[in-house]
């Protein structure tokens, strides 16, 4: 017999001190703002550091005024050492990956929404949810603080591959205490991400209000709870792994450094360690961490384009299935970062067969997307042209993905720009139009204030036009044979292809003042934006019935809603319109499969 | 504050919420409007789901450690072989010896309204006991380390010992955090807020607590 105690599980009373409300606050809402505000300020800096880079690529010997003081040794005269260049590129994609992809669409909009969206009034563990994210906050400072070290942080790249990673300071600037807070931070975040993971997980399962079955729930809430379990097998996989990297640093152990390593001409005192052990147990990691990032961003994009639709999907159940097979194949995929590690070539084919196949739920997810989109009014808003960006970048960063599914064309093509514009595309500038998308969407909740929608759409098409003039160009360079991570391009083959660097550095100039646009009309609209009503885009799930917005303290004041439709029913007649909102007794329509 | 379930209005043709298909909120009959305990009976308590997400999640993270030794292994010829200190067979049977003394803490109290409450002061007495042999066995591998670095065995002088000292140091740091939740159990027996569900919770974490050193002395044994 289960006991009737854990009725109030997640049940807490209103905090009356600053402390309590605002800083070490046990609210999911509260603690969602927070992840919100982290993961700003992250890819501020975070697009600021690829800033310096792309101004770097196109004038390689620019001084950039003020440069030296984020570094002891790493800009003399302003102009960027080779070292310097890969210490920002470094902890750019670091800052991006871990504390702005993961962090915005999953634990912001996750906290602040999946708790209410499944009826409850709280996570059921507020105390893990608080540490969850004042870890990750720490996580963020101690990586910060390796732009303080003597030599700054670290430069191997975010994917940190041994034995550079691992032989300490005589690998070059960084790779002594700027790799050693590196993985602490990254340790560090795997705890809060797993925290947080335990309570995404038991909010879904054991918080549903009544009547809300796992089918009602809406598909950002499928999105977010999909994530929050390959969360908490992939960090607690990365964990181990930094636990390792940080011993053979300290303590002097052989974990992932071969023996008879001369790095700078200099032996290293480490025996038998295997590089690709990091790989694998990276990769494990590394390849759901995309999942990670992009399943939430198709969760939400799905909500608002439903919403906007005023129609159902194709099919709730099978958008939710593809999105489960996306994170169960996710697991199966990882070596095909590994295609040139020399791994036996059947691995290769192992690898390369679940790679491929995992475009298939892919696929569904779009043709499910642009067949219910076929025939639709849609609403055109900041938050729908968000939603249908995404999909344009999802099959754009998609398509070239095929071609490196196939370790014969990924040979050729690894570590080239390629790549890089292959992931920005798919992981970086989806999620990160997935993330606008709700932000445009609940801001009126979050706030009771309506966004500005002119200055919105400013920023979509800007953000759009923008996005593609820098990563499209980034396939031909690949294609070209522009190696990746490369400060300079001093070869001869390499020369014509400046010119396009000193566009795609303009381009990315302009693409990232366009933020600054959504950054005004984030706090203007936060202060001064129209009074938003309780329900300002007719929509049906639960959020949209609190009783005040933003919604009290306990979401639903003193009575919990009872659900008695699907989430998505649009498209009917009803007394309130063409909508019928899940907490309604009004019969639906043959939508409503439950 | 007690929160209370909205009654839903009596409308001709209305959905009963009842009726949805699937989860665990989708049955129920005899729900009582207004009753949130009633509702919520037919969940899991949430400390019952959330322990085997935070075991999944250890289990995630010892298996990568496993690969991690596995892979290492054969990476290299510079595996030697380590006899393990005897005591750690001594600290086995601690362990175990804990999670009897919780078990038999588990067959002692009863359910009151509002909690749990030990049924007489030999419940206690077993969840000290419990304690007790927890702390015994963190102590017992701290020997077992001491007596390693008296054989001049240290974390980085070879990959076995390496792997000894981590995996045997993670896992003394999850028994700690076991100890912890024992403690917060006796206090919340104490003052008798202590729920059905935190205790078993507690319980099943100390008992794979038991299962993954077995599988550890195992794989160190086989392996070292």
């Amino acid at each position: 017999m289960h006991d009737t105690a854990h009725a109030h599980a997640g049940q807490h009373a209103a905090p009356t001190s600053f402390i309590r409300k605002h800083v070490f606050s046990l609210d999911h809402k509260v603690i969602g703002k927070q992840y919100y505000g982290l993961a700003l300020a992250a890819v501020l800096i975070g697009m600021f550091l690829s800033w310096l880079m792309r101004l770097h690529l196109g004038w390689t010997n620019l001084a950039i005024p003020g440069l030296h003081l984020l570094t002891k040794n790493g800009a003399p005269g302003d102009v960027m050492t080779p070292e310097f260049y890969l210490q920002l590129m470094t902890m750019h994609a670091t800052i991006m990956v871990f504390f702005v992809l993961t962090t915005a669409p999953f634990a912001a909009f996750g906290n602040y929404f999946l708790p209410i969206q499944v009826g409850a009034e709280d996570m059921p563990f507020p105390h893990f949810n608080m540490m969850s994210f004042w870890v990750t906050f720490v996580a963020f400072l101690v990586l910060m603080s390796s732009f303080f070290v003597s030599d700054g942080p670290t430069l191997g790249g975010w994917t940190q591959y041994a034995p550079l990673s691992a032989v300490g300071q005589v690998g070059g600037p960084g790779e002594g205490a700027g790799v050693v807070l590196w993985a602490l931070s990254i340790a560090i975040f795997c705890v809060g991400q797993l925290l947080g993971s335990l309570n995404f997980i038991t909010t879904t399962l054991d918080m549903r209000t009544r009547g809300m079955s796992l089918w009602r729930l809406p598909l950002s809430a499928w999105g977010w709870f999909i994530t929050s379990v390959m969360g908490l097998t992939a960090f607690a996989v990365l964990m181990p792994a930094c636990i390792l990297l940080i011993l053979d640093h300290v303590a002097g152990t052989s974990f992932f450094v071969p023996a008879n390593t001369v790095m700078n001409d200099q032996m290293q005192p480490h025996s038998g360690g295997s590089t690709l052990l990091w790989q694998h147990l990276f990769w494990f990691f590394g390849h759901p961490e995309v999942y990670i990032a992009i399943v939430p961003g198709m969760g939400i994009v799905s909500h608002v384009l439903v919403t906007n639709m005023r129609k159902p999907m194709l099919s709730h159940r099978v958008l939710v299935y593809a999105m489960g097979a996306l994170a169960v194949l996710s697991y199966m995929v990882y070596g095909h970062h590994m295609f040139v590690s020399g791994m036996n070539p059947v691995s290769s084919l192992v690898f390369s067969f679940p790679t491929l196949v995992i475009t298939i739920p892919s696929t569904i997810v779009v043709l499910i997307w642009m067949g219910s989109l076929y025939g639709a009014k849609l609403r055109i808003n900041s938050a729908s042209l968000f939603a249908l960006g995404f999909i344009s970048m999802f099959i754009a960063g998609g398509v070239s993905g095929f071609f490196l599914a196939q370790p014969s064309i990924d040979i050729m093509l690894h570590a080239t720009y390629f790549v890089v514009g292959h992931f920005h595309l798919v992981m970086g500038v989806a999620a990160m139009f997935g993330i606008f998308a709700g932000t445009y969407f609940w801001f009126p909740k979050m706030y009771g204030r309506m966004m500005n929608e002119t200055l919105g759409k400013i920023h979509f098409w800007c953000s759009f036009v923008g996005a593609y003039a820098i990563f499209m160009p980034f396939h031909y360079l690949g294609l070209a044979g522009n190696v990746r991570r490369y400060q300079a391009f001093a070869p001869e083959y390499m020369q014509p292809l400046i010119p396009l660097h000193k566009f795609i550095t303009i381009a990315a100039l302009f693409t990232g003042a366009a933020q600054l646009v959504f950054v005004y009309n984030l706090f203007v609209s936060r202060y001064k934006g129209e009074p938003a009503s309780d329900n300002p885009w007719q929509a049906t799930s639960l959020e949209w019935s609190t009783p005040t917005t933003p919604p009290p303290h306990n979401n639903f004041g003193d009575t919990l809603p009872v659900v008695y439709h699907d989430p998505f029913q649009y498209g009917v007649e009803s007394s309130t319109g063409d909508y019928v909102m899940q907490t309604s007794p009004e019969k639906a329509s043959a939508h409503d499969e439950s | 504050m007690a929160t209370t379930v909205h009654e839903p209005p009596k409308i001709e043709g209305q959905r009963d919420p009842s009726q949805s298909h699937g989860g665990f909120n989708s049955g129920g009959q005899d729900l009582v409007p207004g009753n949130l305990p009633a509702v919520r009976r037919y969940s899991p308590p949430p400390a019952s789901t959330g322990i085997w997400v935070v075991l999944a999640s250890i289990t995630m993270t010892f298996a990568a450690f496993t690969s991690a030794l596995i892979v290492r292994q054969g990476s290299a010829l510079d595996w030697r072989h380590l006899t393990l200190p005897n005591i750690l067979y001594v600290n086995t049977l601690v362990l175990f010896a804990s999670s009897f003394a919780l078990e038999m803490t588990r067959r002692r109290i009863r359910v009151v309204a509002g909690g749990l409450k030990a049924d007489s002061v030999d419940a206690s007495r077993w969840l000290y006991a419990a304690l007790t042999l927890g702390l015994l066995f963190v102590v017992g591998q701290y020997i077992a380390w001491a007596q390693l670095r008296a054989q001049g065995l240290y974390l980085a002088t070879n990959p076995n010992s390496s792997f000894f000292y981590v995996l045997t140091a993670v896992h003394a740091l999850h028994v700690l955090g076991g100890l912890g939740g024992l403690l917060r159990v006796i206090r919340k027996m104490g003052n008798s807020t202590l729920r059905k569900s935190t205790l078993d919770a507690t319980a099943y974490y100390w008992h794979f607590m038991d299962a993954l050193w077995v599988y550890l002395l195992v794989l160190l044994w086989m392996k070292l």
